[in-house]
């Protein structure tokens, strides 16, 4: 019988059995041995797996103080010192994914301690990590168990005795976008005649380039009451106050801001700065109006067609940005200005 | 929440799946144009927005290009 191998495994608080959204504060905490998901890898890597230590800490503290998490984990981690650092699976929980993610990440960069965790693609941990570890691809909820689990156990086996991973389709990871050379058995003008005339004949191929698809959500219900509506003005086109306050960047955006427009009839001149670094910046330099309309959407708010213009604008820079990043931002701007009673955007782009 | 965009090139918006569209002046002034006078200029200015408004309280099944 082969040598046990020693893992320390993390979780939610969910799925440590500690509770639900209630006790998603909880800070992190230590136990010996495995606990629900732990247990089952145990149990499918044939006992050959033993988790010694599972770290619990809840969602919304691993997702509000990151770094005191992963100073916590890499200490626990250096201590134990165990063969293999698992996390998860997360399925497309995001903040659970961030943790799972981010912990993965910096396990493997800084202790070179072999990891492995698995969730969804669209989950936000992918992003984080993807370029560092190997994130076994789920479903997006734990219906997905079972197969994540012997996913993690078979990439982890791999990693553990060093053999060769194979791509990503085939051994079910997510892309980490690396690229390996390899020896085709046809010539690339050959692969591509053979692909055009299976395409042409409606018979399946496989691409060597996919191109990105981007998801369809379903158009969302109209403002009812237009006159009584509160609508907010957002522009991928960094239009900034002067001087950049934030360092919104030129090229792929990491963020996205919100500055007011309180009191304001219009954007004046040489208040505002274009922060974009993908068009020519002369046309809104001179006007900002030109892309963030707050002139006219003053005289409509007075004309009384809307009740309101939202008090604050938000902002990012869309040139260059990574897809992820845009949903993501997409997704934050729309949650905070429904917080805020938002009931319409209006979106410019350049 | 209904979201609108104005975008120079609808192509491309079709392309990444926003659902309301105008088709806006130009890449470095969605709702602008230097070339006419500040009235006129603002005056079309409005009328895009009318038209950003128009689209955020029409009901839409699938993507659609409000020209």
């Amino acid at each position: 019988m082969d040598k046990k191998i020693k893992v320390v495994h993390y979780v939610n608080q969910f799925f440590g059995h500690i509770g639900g959204e209630d006790q998603a504060g909880i800070p992190p905490t230590v136990i010996d041995g495995p606990v629900g998901v732990g247990k089952a890898i145990q149990q499918e890597s044939g006992h050959h797996f033993e988790v010694v230590k599972t770290i619990i800490c809840g969602d919304n503290y691993a997702a509000e103080h990151v770094e005191e998490l992963v100073s916590y984990v890499l200490n626990l981690v250096k201590q134990i010192n165990p063969d293999l650092f698992m996390a998860g699976p997360a399925f497309a929980a995001g903040r659970y994914g961030i943790a799972c993610g981010t912990l993965c990440k910096e396990i493997a960069t800084q202790l070179y301690i072999p990891v492995v965790t698995a969730m969804h693609p669209l989950n936000p941990g992918v992003d984080i990590a993807r370029k560092y570890v190997y994130i076994f691809k789920t479903g997006d909820s734990a219906r997905d168990m079972t197969s994540a689990i012997t996913g993690m156990i078979t990439i982890a086996n791999k990693l553990l005795n060093k053999l060769p991973i194979g791509g990503p389709k085939e051994e079910g990871y997510i892309p980490r976008g690396i690229r390996i050379n390899v020896r085709a058995d046809k010539r690339g003008s050959r692969r591509a005649v053979d692909m055009m005339i299976k395409k042409l004949y409606d018979m399946p191929y496989e691409t060597e380039l996919p191109i990105p698809t981007f998801a369809n959500v379903p158009p969302a219900l109209p403002i009812e009451n237009i006159k009584d509506a509160v609508i907010a003005l957002v522009t991928e086109g960094g239009i900034v106050p002067k001087g950049n306050p934030d360092r919104i960047e030129a090229h792929n955006a990491s963020k996205w801001c919100h500055y007011s427009i309180r009191g304001l009839e219009a954007l004046g001149k040489g208040e505002y700065e274009v922060a974009h670094g993908g068009y020519d910046p002369v046309p809104a330099t001179e006007n900002p109006n030109r892309v963030l309309p707050l002139d006219a959407a003053r005289q409509l708010e007075k004309e009384g067609t809307f009740r309101k213009i939202y008090d604050e604008y938000a902002v990012t820079v869309g040139n260059v940005t990574a897809v992820s990043s845009a949903e993501r931002y997409g997704k934050e701007i729309g949650e905070w200005l429904k917080n805020q009673g938002v009931q319409g955007v209006i979106l410019t782009s350049t | 929440m209904p979201a609108v965009l104005i975008t120079a090139i609808p192509p491309v918006a079709l392309t990444v799946g926003a659902n309301r569209i105008i088709r806006g002046v130009a890449i470095p002034h969605p709702v602008g144009d230097p070339t006419k006078n500040p009235d006129d200029e603002l005056a079309l200015r409005k009328r895009l927005l009318e038209k950003a408004l128009i689209a955020l309280t029409t009901s839409i099944s699938k993507q659609t290009l409000f020209d």
